[in-house]
């Protein structure tokens, strides 16, 4: 049960009040009709969906209606970071393997 | 009614029973007598019961083994007709007067069956795995051997009554929540308490204080349980503190979200006589505490489920808390301590103690000293290999082990005995922590799992952790609770407890014979899992202990292998020369211990489960004895029978109203939304098919709408208000997901467009009337606006004011007659309604539901999203490529995707008309139409059929179906080839089959 | 192989069970195979039994990471039906269904097939529009399916709530009478020892670590038991499709999901057929072991975590309490989740890739243990061949491109 911090309404909220809408920074192709077929289903259907550090959308469905964005981990659900629609994560697979890394360089 | 029977061993002092409350109750029939306080388990104990049931598989007898929730053997049925309760552990059932319980396995009786006699002879033939190995041929058999092992496997019944009962559920936050009031859990609350955080506490039993209930240690110098009720008072008297009994936290879910259950009246009576049964508490805490304890091993060894072998924590727990000791003369087989604690207890109660067999070669420590002063015989190097007895223990042999506890290195004596308390070490409750995916970890030191690390806030405290004095318990309790709360705390407590030995990690006690061909060593009670069992599946190459847990079942009990697993573990690490952290462990899921279903669903059953919507006018349509259809969320009615009517004389009569009069629709359901901004036209050309650009206001207009796929999603009429103002309508079902739809698409892409959707589904009625005499009826109400045809066209709509209410008027028409649909304010609906069935009634003014309303669309080609559409169908496919706009500057959602290969294809199944041949036949919707109805099975099938109707007005039957290619196939027979075997002809045609032309709405 | 049977079972009772032959064996893996399946799952061990059997192609390795059958075939409801809408669907589930008949005497392994039929029942007049479509559909398609009234449903399960005041009333259902329920962990069990005893080596605790191709196609694999090599390699990983995607920098149209499901106590039987609600997102059978089977709705999230949210598991309570009022006295045993492949248009993936010598039989939802046996067998053909078997065609990825998806939202449902 997913306990989420809204970035447009501060505050964490229950799960059921959101609904997960997918993969983040997905962007609609500029001129679709200037695209190949393939590059255009890549567009609708194709996703990263990787084993662990997530972008992804959220909608404050049952709240205050925004669409936001969230790093959450898809192996341990841990959410990292919400942001708002139209920045950029500030946490990502490479910053946290980084930190990984210094973190074990720095016990050792 | 037969004679109470004396409590044989119930102690004349002590306890925390009420001896003043005396309890009759049944079990199989026989009326016993318990005390108030007591569980029902320690009442039969009390009274002598041995066998309590009869085992899943060889059907063996069966005693009780545990005094809680790890108790594998004493599933009851509780309770008669429809207020039974099947499988409840009797170690966990609180008496109460009047309680019936029986067991839940045995035929005739648990204490004279028959199935046994099966197990004896036909065990043998049942290892594990045995049912795939067999029972194959041939495979129409296996239904009837199936049927067999279905009526053997199960445990209690349920009633086929519906539950009498209700449940509910509250929400609640916390700044700490502490799981378990044992020593450990009570010194984390009081800690976390006095710092003034917001704390929970629950504890599975009635009483808190866990092991300190029956403990005879001292707490700083004061008794144990007398510790436990003070720091409870003290916990009661905390106003940020919430003290929950009888609630077990059974589930622990992400980020720190963790669902308790409260038994409310279990123990009053079989149902709740006022409120609910039980509540589902579910918890979000900023720090969790785990203080959850750990329950007692027993050992394997020969014949070790005879009843009368006891964990021998329990025994001392009966003896301690209900003045109860379930034997007279007592073997305790132990591998550490406590099993001296037990022994001290048996003779502090009066009864006799055997001997303590301990397979440790030189056991010492406070515990072992004193049970040696006190004149108990101590067997040092020893083990209990194998129990004698059939229904009940009668003896122990005991033997000479190996230092390492691997073989039987002497010969064996018979030690005669009613009991054998059995002591194989603990395993930690780590089965909450491992709920969020946390893996837990083998700990040699304390031979069992700890939690492991985890992500969630999360604190551990007590034995939990492996730590198992009392001092230590405590100490981590208050440290948990000093740092789960951000302080810290240098409180100490003094058990004297600090001498204690070491134990051994043994599981399963040699025997003479090898594992194989020993008398059965159980494992698991309650599957009937025995380490020849386990070893088999380890020597068939079952080798990953989840392997050996889904061949053997072994923790697949409702027990979840809370005494089997971590033996089982062991024996199969020893089979396969490897050590228990390798192997690993199964992962434990929720629930803790089982979680009534009711509970589950709480409150969000009958007319809560997904509650309906209804309209404005709702209350007339019941009057007025609406038959109701159920349409996304909301109840429509469908049709409105009068007195003698079958349903197909209501819609003719409905239809023909509209086509000849004048008839009424209750339009409110269609999803509305307010769409205001500068760039809300621009938006609406991005989202819909059609363009948007040059509609003026005060007209209106039909778009489709499309996902990026290009399949169509939702359509509806768009109202442009003024410049930057329209009002989209949805379909009734659609509304929210449109709504989301539209957010998505400004909120992700296009957030630089100035635009503001607002759902004012609810705010606004809808009454839709159509037919040559609509537009008379609303002259009578309303005089503010020019209803002539010449000012008011087809697609305008006005603002205006109806039997005094302001209202906007739309000149749409689903129907294709002269059609007119009033909006007001939702709280005006009803009352509007009714005007215009007063206005109308001069003309017959006829309500009519949903099903004429399809009809009446039917007639005319209009298409119902969901319903002639599947989500396969682009515009083109439903032959609306007049609503797509061709030269529009930005590529409208879901254009792209009619390019590709399949898409552009033209004999794509699309949307046509069919007329039946037989014009007296409806054709029955979702029958699939093919070209030749001659053509053996599997046929090549074109398409189906998606709406068909009788049209009273037309005088046949008329029907909407996709057919592949079929827009150039007008004119074409098709065939319907039916379930009952008649085949249907119908002939392509247009789906307009009403007033092509048009003329009517336009009128 | 040594044979199962009754007599076998009585043969080595008598030496107290001391000498019954491992199920596989345990082999190291050897430098080089002809194909290695990359998932030892039932539909990869399914696959390697056909390519064995079928097609004579034995010099084969499974790959597990964990152990055989520890995926989703360990964690579904173990619903087998092929009652699906479109011809491409049906017709794939239909051959699985077919398979399944005569299974437990192929594998000479007792998968415990048990026909008790498949009701799906419709809640509204949408749904018994789309059930009495799917069901003329299956019947011309020559698969076995009626359409049932309330009344006939209650016939077949007495204890249904058929009162047309609640709010989800049973308003008919589709009727499989051929569908049922199989022993999960059998049917991969059957499948490995099948496979084995014709020289397919069976590896576990051998995770993939990458996929290693030259000039666009494949030549092997490394694992954590070192590189070994094939000029084909198929992915039969469901609830990691996207993750072995990556390896060779694909992207598939699939998003991973928790999927709940949970059982009861063990109860007397009580219900005898399966009974599927897509409406209120439940289905319920019991097993024969006594317990409530029961399936929940899929979380919306995307998650790896074999578990899911509670919410979703009170709202799959309450309807089915709604459904069977007598449920809610019975207590719920033990909750998991399983990571389910989703693709958009709710059908598997069996297909080749732009590497050459690299497949992949992914995505199948919500529903791939029915399909255990038909997916490996149509696989199997696709591997051999390197063309796919005419029924596993239309499950090609290009499907994406062209457009020509198969929506099976309706069949599938969330429900299988």
């Amino acid at each position: 049960m997913h306990h989420i911090y809204c970035p447009y309404c501060e505050e964490m909220r229950e799960e059921e009040e959101y609904s997960y809408t997918g993969e983040a920074h997905i962007e609609r192709p500029k001129d679709p009709a200037a695209i190949s077929d393939e590059a255009w289903a890549n567009y609708i259907f194709f996703r990263s969906n990787p084993r662990g550090i997530h972008h992804e959308m959220w909608y404050h469905a049952a709240g205050c209606r925004r669409y936001f964005n969230a790093t959450r981990d898809t192996q341990s659900y841990k959410v990292h970071e919400t942001y708002k629609m139209g920045e950029m994560p500030s946490i990502t697979a490479q910053t946290l393997a980084v930190a990984n890394l210094s973190e074990k360089g720095g016990a050792s | 009614m037969s004679p109470n029977l004396p409590q044989i061993n119930r102690l004349a002092t002590g306890g925390r029973i009420d001896r003043s409350k005396p309890m009759s109750f049944t079990f199989n029939g026989k009326t016993y007598q318990g005390f108030e306080g007591d569980t029902l388990a320690s009442a039969m104990l009390a009274n002598g019961v041995g066998v309590v049931g009869r085992s899943f598989k060889y059907s063996r007898a069966r005693g009780i083994l545990g005094h809680g929730a790890e108790e594998p053997n004493a599933l009851m049925q509780l309770h008669k007709g429809k207020e039974t309760i099947p499988n409840p552990r009797a170690t966990q059932v609180e008496l109460f007067d009047g309680l019936t319980a029986t067991s839940t396995n045995g035929w005739p009786s648990a204490e004279f069956d028959l199935m046994s006699l099966m197990g004896k002879i036909g065990g043998k033939m049942m290892p594990p795995g045995f049912y795939y190995k067999t029972f194959m041929a041939p495979q129409k058999m296996w239904m009837t051997y199936e049927k067999l092992i279905r009526k053997a496997a199960g445990f209690g019944k349920l009633s086929l009554e519906a539950d009498p009962d209700t449940y509910d559920k509250i929400n609640a936050h916390c700044d700490v929540m502490v799981v378990g009031a044992g020593p450990a859990g009570l010194a984390a609350a009081l800690e976390a308490g006095r710092s003034g955080k917001r704390v929970i506490i629950v504890d599975e039993q009635n009483e808190f204080g866990g092991t300190l209930l029956a403990s005879t240690q001292t707490v700083d110098g004061i008794d144990a349980a007398t510790w436990a009720e003070q720091a409870t008072s003290q916990l009661e008297g905390m106003a940020n503190v919430l003290v929950m009994p009888r609630t077990t936290a059974f589930g622990y879910y992400d980020h720190n979200f963790v669902v308790a259950l409260e038994r409310r009246t279990d123990h009053i009576g079989p149902v709740a006589k006022t409120g609910t049964r039980q509540r589902l508490h579910r918890i979000r805490a900023h720090q969790v505490i785990l203080a959850t304890g750990a329950i007692e091993r027993p050992l394997v060894f020969g014949n070790n489920d005879l009843p009368g072998i006891m964990l021998s924590n329990s025994v001392s727990t009966y003896i301690n808390r209900y003045a109860v000791v379930p034997g007279q003369r007592c073997v305790i087989m132990t591998t550490n301590d406590s099993g001296y604690q037990t022994a001290l207890d048996i003779q502090g109660a009066g009864r006799t103690v055997v001997a303590v067999v301990d397979s440790r070669q030189t056991p010492n420590g406070r515990l072992v000293e004193a049970a040696k002063a006190a004149g108990i015989q101590v067997m040092a190097g020893h083990g209990v290999i194998e129990a004698q007895g059939s229904k009940k223990v009668m003896g122990a042999i005991v033997a000479p082990l190996d230092e390492a506890g691997d073989k039987v290195i002497g010969a064996g004596k018979t030690l005669s005995c009613d009991l054998i308390a059995v002591a194989g070490g603990w395993s930690p409750v780590v089965h909450l922590s491992c709920h969020t995916g946390s893996r837990p970890v083998w700990k040699d030191d304390v031979a069992g799992f700890v939690p492991g690390p985890s992500i969630q806030n999360q604190h551990l405290a007590g034995a939990v952790t492996g730590e198992y004095l009392l001092s230590e318990a405590l100490n981590a309790g208050i440290q948990a609770g000093a740092t789960a709360s951000g302080t810290t705390s240098a409180q100490i407590f003094d058990c004297g407890d600090e001498s204690i030995g070491v134990s051994q990690a043994l599981y399963l006690v040699p025997h003479t014979k090898p594992i194989s061909r020993a008398p059965k060593q159980f494992v698991d009670f309650q599957n009937d899992v025995t380490a020849a069992g386990i070893e088999l599946a380890a020597r068939e190459g079952f080798q990953s202990i989840e392997h050996v847990k889904r061949y053997t079942a072994m923790g697949f009990g409702t027990d979840q292998g809370k005494t089997g697993n971590i033996n089982g573990m062991a024996i199969v690490a020893k089979t396969m020369n490897k050590s228990i952290a390798e192997t690993g462990t199964t992962i434990f899921r929720p629930a803790y211990t089982p979680v009534t279903f009711g509970a589950i669903g709480g409150r969000d059953v009958g007319e809560l489960l997904d509650p309906a919507r209804h309209t404005a006018m709702h209350p007339w349509h019941l009057a007025n004895g609406a038959e109701f259809e159920n349409v996304g969320q909301w109840k429509r009615p469908w049709y409105f029978p009068q007195a003698g009517e079958t349903m197909q004389q209501t819609l003719n009569r409905e239809c023909l109203a509209v086509r000849n009069s004048v008839g009424i629709l209750d339009a409110s359901t269609l999803g509305k939304i307010d769409i205001q901004g500068k760039d809300a036209r621009e938006f609406l050309n991005r989202v819909y098919t059609n363009a948007w650009s040059k509609l003026a206001p005060g007209k209106c207009r039909y778009g489709l709408m499309l996902k990026e796929d290009g399949m169509i999603f939702d359509d509806g009429v768009t109202a442009c208000l003024s410049d930057n103002h329209f009002l989209m309508t949805t379909t009734s079902g659609g509304a929210a997901a449109v709504l989301g739809w539209l957010e998505l698409w400004h909120q992700t892409e296009w957030p630089e467009m100035e635009v503001y959707f607002t759902s004012v589904t609810d705010q606004w009625a809808t009454c839709s009337f159509a037919g040559p005499n609509s537009r008379k009826v609303l002259e009578k109400l309303c005089t503010d606006v020019d209803l002539s045809a010449e000012a008011m066209k087809f697609m305008d709509w006005r603002e205006g004011t109806v039997a005094g209410i302001k209202a906007r008027i739309f000149r749409i028409s689903f129907t294709g007659e002269l059609s007119f649909e009033v909006n007001v304010p939702a709280d005006q609906g009803h009352y509007m309604w009714k005007k215009l069935m007063e206005a109308g009634e001069e003309f017959g003014i006829t309500p009519y539901g949903t099903e004429s309303m399809h009809v009446l669309r039917a007639e005319k080609g209009f298409i119902i999203a969901g319903q002639d559409t599947d989500g396969s169908m682009t515009p083109y496919d439903c032959l609306m490529g007049w609503a797509v706009g061709k030269t529009k500057e930005f590529s409208f959602l879901g254009e792209r995707s009619f390019s590709r290969p399949d898409t552009a294809r033209t004999d794509r199944k699309q949307l046509v008309g069919l007329k039946p041949k037989d014009p007296t036949v409806v054709i029955p919707e979702g029958a699939q139409i093919v070209m030749d109805p001659n053509q053996p099975i599997p046929m090549d099938m074109m398409g189906h059929v998606t709406s068909s109707y009788w049209s009273e007005c037309l005088g046949h039957g008329i029907a909407m179906g996709t057919v592949k290619g079929g827009s150039d196939r007008m004119g074409e027979t098709v065939y319907c080839p039916l379930a009952d075997g008649r085949v249907l002809a119908a002939q392509i045609c247009s789906p307009v089959f009403y007033d092509p032309k048009g003329d009517h709405h336009n009128d | 192989m040594k044979k199962y049977s009754g007599f076998s079972l009585f043969k080595h009772s008598l030496s107290h069970h001391e000498n019954w032959q491992a199920a596989w064996r345990s082999p190291q893996p050897k430098k080089e195979y002809d194909v290695i399946i990359v998932g030892g799952g039932g539909h990869g061990l399914a696959t390697a039994y056909y390519l064995a059997k079928v097609h004579g192609i034995t010099n084969v390795a499974v790959l597990e990471k964990g152990y055989l059958g520890g995926g989703n075939t360990a964690r579904n409801t173990t619903i087998v039906r092929s009652n699906y809408l479109w011809d491409e669907a049906s017709k794939l589930y239909d051959h699985s269904l077919d398979l399944w008949k005569d299974l437990s005497q192929d594998l000479n392994y007792n998968v415990m097939f048990s026909q008790r039929g498949v009701l799906n029942l419709g809640h509204n007049l949408q749904d018994m529009r789309d059930i009495e479509r799917r069901v003329n559909a299956n019947r011309l398609n020559g698969i076995d399916g009626v359409v049932l009234n309330t009344a006939e449903v209650k016939e077949i399960v007495p204890i249904i709530n058929d009162s047309q005041d609640i709010r989800y009333p049973v308003l008919g259902a589709s009727w499989q009478a051929t569908g049922g329920v199989a022993r999960h962990d059998a049917v991969a069990w059957g499948f490995a020892r099948g496979a084995d005893s014709m020289g397919v080596d069976l590896i576990q605790q051998c995770e993939v670590t990458d996929i290693v191709t030259e000039e666009g196609a494949v030549v092997g694999v490394q694992t954590t038991q070192g590189f070994i090599g094939s000029k084909k390699v198929a992915c039969v990983t469901a609830g990691n499709s996207g993750v072995m995607a990556a390896m060779v920098g694909l992207r598939l149209p699939i998003e991973s999901r928790p999927l709940q499901a949970l059982v009861s106590e063990p109860i007397k039987p009580i219900i005898n057929t399966v009974v599927m609600s897509n409406a209120v997102h439940a289905y319920v059978s019991q097993s024969d072991k006594g317990d409530l089977v029961i399936g929940a709705g899929a979380d919306a999230y995307n998650g790896y975590g074999q578990r899911g949210s509670f919410n979703v598991v009170e709202h799959t309570m309450s309807a089915i309490c709604e459904l069977f009022p007598m449920f809610s006295r019975v207590r719920m045993n033990r909750a998991w989740g399983g990571i389910v492949d989703t693709c958009p248009d709710a059908c598997p993936i069996i297909s080749k890739t732009s590497i050459k010598g690299l497949y992949f039989n992914c995505g199948w939802g919500t529903g791939g243990f029915k399909a255990t046996p038909g997916s490996g067998n149509v696989f199997a053909h696709t591997l051999a061949h390197d063309e796919a078997h005419p029924l596993a065609a239309p499950f090609s990825i290009d499907r994406f491109s062209t457009g020509h998806l198969i929506d099976e939202h309706g069949a599938a449902g969330v429900a299988h």
